[in-house]
């Protein structure tokens, strides 16, 4: 499904991505962990076509599509789905209008009709349902005073109203305490635990895993993938950190 | 009685940026063409100025007097002329109110600006201003904003805020506050504040799969927004909007 074959970029000419290879499968649910530094959401900006974020060598292909040969909002529609380590804040822009911008300019680009006003509001309200979120909350301006947990709830919420082929998750675990932390595992599941669907979810830390348990997970370090194992290598990581269990490949 | 009028020049504080070489040639009897309105006490009065569709000198000229407890206010959008300006001058009683929001759109070398003077002749009136601006190419949006506040006008209550958004180099904006305070237990507030589009917005809106003119909009749209928030009309509200976004959109 997704392709990343070698792939160098660099931000500001610091090279950060350093011949990374890695395939995940439809289905399939591939977990990054890595160092501080490693390059973990520098891979997740140059999948999502950040401005800033330059290739310097390698390809990516995306459902038999080459990624890099498109504009940001041409990656969703195509869809790939961005989980933001930082979701932005948009005064003046509420999350049911955003959303239904959104959605619809998608459906367009996809050749389907728009969503009414109302088909919209009943999806929207079904998913965050899915994620215990109050609809008042996606009346709100997008992200405006939410608090750490809440952003990474709303991130969960777009991304079930957009229903992506793929998402790349960029520590969508971090400032969740437990109980949040359960909520969104459980809506990653409902939402994208799928024969058709797959996800890349960079991560720091296990808790996650127990949660949403991975098929896969690699090790970034340095810019490239030095390991790949299955959950085991999670909680083996969790146990003995990086230096440790690299050494022992 | 008749006064001299001459042709405005940068010179006058109230033409400081604008564009004087565009007045060559008017009827000098156009400045002092003022309309005039009284608000009685206790009444409301709400109306909405626009400049559209025009190459020309468009200037707008109105005057209110708002007498005792009376509520004054005033919407505008600029969006056409070579030169088009909106001047106001309110003079506000015991306890009025005036209201204002404008907005500015423009690009090539047009200049587009609401210029106003409120004075607070009594105690206890208050006014609050908000013009918000949007430019590209080497288009200019003003806002020059005087207040007076006469000896014994007690308790006056007045605010401004200006914001620019510059949509490409070349654009520019000005915000001229002029503040004349002769009374002391006063409260006048003044912001301003120029910046170009969030380009982290518009990545995480392109994330979600909005193409760039799109995240554009919607951003300039709630830009714009602050200046129709005190407007208790939604179809009219809707309606200035529409002439903002028409104007975007003729732009991209």
């Amino acid at each position: 499904m997704l392709k990343i074959e070698n792939l160098s970029a660099t931000i500001a000419d610091k090279q950060i991505l350093n011949g990374l290879t890695l395939e995940v499968a439809a289905g399939e649910i591939h977990a990054i962990m890595g160092p501080n530094g490693a390059g973990k959401s520098t891979l997740s900006y140059v999948l999502g076509g950040r401005p800033g974020y330059e290739v310097t060598g390698g390809s990516v292909e995306f459902m038999g599509k080459d990624l890099l040969d498109m504009e940001p909002h041409e990656r969703a529609a195509a869809g790939l789905f961005l989980g933001f380590q930082y979701p932005v804040e948009i005064p003046g822009v509420s999350n049911v209008q955003f959303l239904r911008e959104a959605l619809n300019a998608q459906r367009t680009a996809r050749g389907e009709d728009p969503l009414s006003g109302g088909e919209f509001l009943k999806l929207a309200k079904e998913k965050a349902a899915l994620l215990g979120m109050d609809m008042e909350m996606l009346k709100r301006n997008v992200n405006v005073g939410f608090s750490g947990g809440e952003k990474k709830r709303a991130e969960m919420v777009q991304m079930g109203i957009l229903g992506p082929q793929f998402a790349v998750l960029d520590e969508t675990d971090s400032g969740l305490d437990i109980d949040a932390l359960r909520v969104v595992g459980d809506g990653i599941n409902a939402i994208m635990r799928d024969p058709a669907r797959g996800v890349l979810l960079i991560t720091h830390y296990q808790r996650l895993l127990d949660t949403v348990k991975p098929d896969k997970v690699s090790i970034l370090a340095a810019g490239r993938i030095v390991q790949t194992g299955g959950a085991d290598l999670a909680m083996r990581l969790e146990a003995e950190g990086y230096d440790a269990v690299m050494a022992a490949a | 009685m008749t006064q001299d009028i001459t042709l405005p020049t940068r010179k006058d504080e109230a033409w400081r940026y604008s564009d004087t070489d565009a007045l060559a040639g008017m009827d000098l009897g156009t400045f002092d063409d003022w309309r005039d309105i009284d608000v009685a006490a206790g009444e409301t009065y709400r109306d909405f100025l626009t400049i559209g569709d025009s190459e020309a000198v468009e200037l707008r000229r109105i005057r209110v007097k708002v007498g005792e407890n009376a509520r004054c206010e005033l919407f505008g959008v600029i969006t056409g002329g070579q030169l088009g300006r909106i001047e106001i001058v309110v003079m506000l009683a015991k306890g009025a109110h005036f209201e204002m929001g404008g907005v500015t759109l423009g690009g090539r070398d047009t200049t587009r600006e609401f210029v106003t003077r409120v004075v607070h002749e009594e105690p206890e009136a208050t006014s609050n201003q908000t013009v918000r601006s949007v430019h590209w190419g080497q288009g200019t949006g003003n806002f020059l904003g005087r207040i007076d506040v006469v000896r014994d006008a007690q308790k006056t209550d007045a605010a401004q805020s200006f914001k620019g958004l510059l949509l490409e180099k070349g654009a520019s904006v000005n915000s001229v506050p002029q503040l004349e305070i002769y009374a002391d237990d006063v409260k006048c507030a003044h912001g301003a504040t120029v910046g170009q589009l969030d380009e982290t917005a518009r990545f995480y809106m392109a994330a979600r799969g909005l193409p760039p003119e799109l995240s554009r909009k919607l951003l300039v749209q709630a830009f714009l927004g602050d200046a129709f928030v005190s407007l208790d009309d939604e179809e009219e509200r809707e309606r200035l909007m529409g002439i903002a976004l028409a104007k975007l959109d003729a732009h991209l």
